[in-house]
């Protein structure tokens, strides 16, 4: 399980990069995760939303877009999707000199913030007072 | 105001650097990294031991890094065939980063050492996905783990440099498949060598160290195909409110 040490690279960069950017509130981040990357979305998605926590990432959300492992046979040409568990050798003529083409992305591709250059009418916080507040 | 900011950093970025950096750094003092994969129990331990024992009687220079959740008994039992061995505890962590294994290297690695093997934490997930700044990744599985180990941890198999099947005198007991393993092996990393082990009768001993000393002279290492991906990366610029700026920062995979 090291989707929480994957959630927390996502996080720093992320922060890095809002905060040389100015941004006061991250939105949310959009995540290409690939077939063969070895990462539970779902799982990644708790630990995000976790490590959040304190940062200006609260209450982002992830947005993953998972990416389907393909690959190219050399000799033959023929592409296929490889599946999971992945077949990497060529399905038409059985080479073992396959190209993967895709299905190992992990990668950040966009995040969504404000920037606070213009601020929008934000309702004050409300919330019902709760019992122990006094 | 809220903008969509292109950011296209690949995730593991830092620690691909940080590898990166390492391998560097440790070629340029003659050292190459072995990283050791396999699940708890596979018998990493004990084929390592036997690999140290020969590469001291040989003569050639190695050490010993070996990462467990907790205790040193690993340690300890690589110690025992005299060469320089590290216990790192993880504390928890499921595996090893290359930032950390550089940490642990700096004021212990003894300077004249040409190879050193990494145990990284037993496990087929996690591990896989770091790069250590080594020059020979190998997988290990035992016999007695069944012959599809290969296509339930595709990853760790697939982006070996070479596999390794250790516990080898259990093999008729547990009516171990060898062939339906080598083909598990091919259909998630074409071409890579498996090699037979066993520490406890000595069959294949001497094959890591082998390996791994022709690699530390340069010699051709196995490319897996999961290692290679071209980078197609389709960009989804479909961006539905506030400006636009563009951060391309480093956005390569590293293999």
């Amino acid at each position: 399980m090291h989707e929480m040490s994957i959630a927390l690279a996502v996080i720093g960069q992320v922060e890095e990069a809002a905060l040389a950017g100015g941004a006061t509130a991250v939105r949310s981040v959009r995540l290409q995760v690939g077939e063969l990357a070895g990462v539970v979305p779902d799982s990644l998605a708790f630990c995000f939303e976790l490590a959040c926590t304190g940062t200006v990432l609260e209450g982002a959300e992830l947005v993953t877009d998972p990416v389907p492992a393909r690959a190219r046979c050399a000799p033959c040409a023929g592409e296929w999707a490889v599946g999971m568990p992945p077949d990497l050798c060529c399905p038409k003529c059985g080479s073992a000199t396959a190209e993967l083409l895709s299905g190992r992305e992990l990668q950040i591709v966009s995040v969504r913030w404000e920037d606070g250059t213009t601020r929008a009418p934000t309702p004050a916080p409300t919330r019902e007072r709760i019992h122990e507040e006094r | 105001m809220c903008r969509v900011v292109d950011l296209q950093q690949a995730v593991l970025a830092k620690n691909d650097i940080r590898a990166h950096q390492l391998r560097a750094e440790l070629a340029a003092r003659g050292v190459i990294v072995v990283n050791l994969l396999s699940s708890p129990g596979s018998g990493k331990t004990a084929l390592l031991e036997q690999e140290l024992l020969l590469a001291r009687r040989r003569g050639v220079p190695v050490a010993a890094l070996t990462a467990d959740l907790a205790t040193e008994n690993d340690a300890v039992r690589l110690a025992r065939s005299g060469v320089p061995v590290k216990q790192v505890l993880t504390d928890g962590l499921c595996h090893l980063e290359a930032g950390m294994l550089g940490g642990h290297l700096d004021g212990w690695l003894p300077e004249d050492t040409r190879l050193l093997f990494v145990e990284n934490v037993g496990n087929l997930v996690c591990p896989a996905s770091y790069d250590l700044g080594e020059s020979l990744r190998v997988a290990l599985a035992s016999v007695t783990e069944g012959e599809d180990k290969p296509l339930k941890y595709p990853t760790a198999f697939g982006l070996a440099n070479l596999v390794l099947v250790t516990k080898t005198d259990l093999a008729d007991a547990v009516e171990f498949d060898e062939a339906a393993f080598r083909a598990h092996v091919e259909q998630v990393n074409p071409g890579v060598e498996v090699l037979l082990t066993s520490a406890k009768t000595g069959a294949g001993l001497g094959a890591l160290l082998d390996r791994a000393l022709a690699v530390a002279v340069g010699g051709p290492v196995h490319a897996p195909v999961m290692a290679q991906q071209h980078d197609h990366q389709q960009h989804d610029h479909d961006h539905h409110d506030g400006d636009h700026a563009e951060h391309h920062s480093l956005a390569h995979h590293h293999s």
